[in-house]
């Protein structure tokens, strides 16, 4: 199997890639890893006719300390930001997220830019921005703006990125002293995608739980926050009673239906069952 | 048509291809090294695996072209001088294969970990194997062939001779 033809143009620089993208209005698309997009490109379920490669550009891999948050650009690699120091550092719960893409040789080629902007529902790294609150750098003709992880996610494989802009850096705050964090996936077995994917970030002062931000993957046409999880979290106790009550309120809001991967009773008691191991984690880091 | 340079096992390749020329058909259409192998439609399999810079990929999921100027390692350039790498020699010691359809990525997998992971335990080195599926061994015998080519390897261990 292989890609219908297309024409390919590696880019040099960022400014080289958004001129492409200008140039050839109709149907360009960038290629970063390509562990999204050569897949469905063999499967003939897309057919561009120009490839953008944005994989060469050596300054847009780069991860960097920027003090307050970690700085990394579009195209590192998943394996890069696994093993980054200061990624495993500063935003441990990034690192921990990235190690469950696919399998190692995946992980070797796909980059966190590729799998953000591709916006899969089951991918894990939507949960982990939403957790950790991350901003994405987005750059087009009209130059740079700022997109909160929030707002980033708006539907199945649909981001807020407009037409001829490309993400070019993620920056997740860095964490300190009382922060901690975990993620619980439960991967469907055939493809590895999450059928549920819980990322918790939780903040404990005195033993009290100052903030909580819990990121879902899997269950929705998109990564979503648990707002009512947060909400019972807030304020509360930092013990295993407060985690219990609040992971009853996973599915709230949630409509799931039955299909091939569990009824729609089994998906919300996933989220719940996973989203207790995930705060009962985030609390023991953040306390330890 | 692109024209490409690769380095494939050490030797420098200067070809034209058509941009939507696939790694692996790259390897064993262009240059005629059919070692690699394509197992799956899916990119799940793993039979394609080849190093890339060092470090493995699925070469069934990769363009030549993204492979420009790149320095690639297939199971063929494992062997030095008719001696095998000491994985090729544990998995025939530890009779890491069957069909022998997945092994060269599988191996190739294995000297992805071996080089930056010299003693893995036997869970990491299940880890590793996650994107190389085997549909004979059960996969006991490939991790046991991994431990032993790590412990040939960690003694100074290089080649073995092939018969
Ligand atoms: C077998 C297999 C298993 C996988 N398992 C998982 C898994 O368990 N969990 C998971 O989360 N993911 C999984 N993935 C997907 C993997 O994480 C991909 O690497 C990722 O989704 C896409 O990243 P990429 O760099 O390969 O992007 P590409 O495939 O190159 O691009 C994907 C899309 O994003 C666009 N794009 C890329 N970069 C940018 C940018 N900087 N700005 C704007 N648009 C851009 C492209 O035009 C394209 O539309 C799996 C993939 C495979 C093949
Ligand atoms: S041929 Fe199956 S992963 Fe490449
Ligand atoms: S030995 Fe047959 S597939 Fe692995």
């Amino acid at each position: 199997m292989y890609p219908a033809s297309f024409e390919y143009h590696p880019a040099a620089s960022v400014q080289d890639a958004l001129a492409l993208l200008a140039k050839y209005g109709d149907e360009p698309k960038l290629l970063a890893g390509g562990h999204s997009l050569i897949p469905v490109m063999k499967l003939r379920f897309a057919s561009p006719a120009h490839l953008i490669d944005i994989g060469r550009i050596p300054a847009l891999s780069a991860i960097t300390d920027g003090g307050s948050a970690v700085h990394i650009g579009a195209t590192a690699r998943h394996a890069s930001v696994v093993s980054s120091p200061v990624v495993r550092q500063k935003v441990p719960l990034l690192a921990e997220v990235a190690s469950h893409i696919g399998d190692p040789l995946i992980r070797n080629m796909g980059t966190i830019g590729g799998s953000l902007a591709h916006a899969d529902p089951a991918a894990d790294l939507p949960a982990a921005m939403l957790a950790l609150g991350a901003t994405l750098v987005a750059t087009g003709p009209a130059g740079t703006r700022t997109i909160a992880a929030d707002d980033f996610f708006t539907d199945v494989f649909t981001t807020a990125l407009h037409p001829g802009e490309m993400l070019t850096e993620i920056r997740v705050p860095a964490r300190g002293a009382g922060s901690g964090g975990a993620y619980e996936k439960n991967p469907d077995p055939a493809s590895g995608y999450a059928i549920v994917g819980i990322a918790a970030q939780v903040q404990v002062s005195g033993g009290t739980i100052t903030a909580a931000r819990v990121g879902m993957t899997g269950l929705g046409p998109k990564a979503m926050r648990l707002a009512a999880v947060e909400g019972a979290l807030t304020g509360k106790p930092a013990t295993a009673a407060t985690v219990a009550a609040a992971a009853a309120h996973a599915a709230d809001g949630l409509v799931f239906v039955d299909d091939a991967r569990g009824s729609a009773a089994y998906k919300g008691n996933l989220a719940r069952v996973h989203t207790r191991r995930a705060l009962a984690r985030a609390l023991a880091a953040a306390t330890a | 048509m692109a024209e490409i340079n690769v380095s494939v096992n050490g030797r420098a390749y200067t070809r034209d291809v058509e941009p939507r020329t696939l790694l692996v058909h790259f390897l064993r259409d262009a240059i005629g090294l059919t070692g690699t192998h394509v197992g799956c439609d899916t990119s799940q399999c793993g039979a394609c695996t080849v190093l890339l810079d060092g470090r493995g990929v699925k070469s069934c999921t990769v363009l030549a072209v993204q492979a420009n100027g790149a320095q690639v390692t297939t199971i063929e350039g494992l062997e030095t001088n008719g001696a095998l790498h000491p994985l090729q020699a544990a998995f025939r010691e530890a009779h890491g294969l069957q069909c022998g359809f997945c092994t060269p990525g599988m191996i190739m997998s294995s000297v992805d970990l071996l080089s930056h992971n010299p003693h893995p335990t036997e869970g990491e080195i299940r880890h590793a194997l996650e994107g190389n599926l085997c549909r004979c061994t059960g996969y006991h015998n490939i991790v046991k062939a991994v431990q032993i080519a790590a412990n040939t390897m960690a003694a100074g261990g290089s080649a073995v001779a092939a018969d």
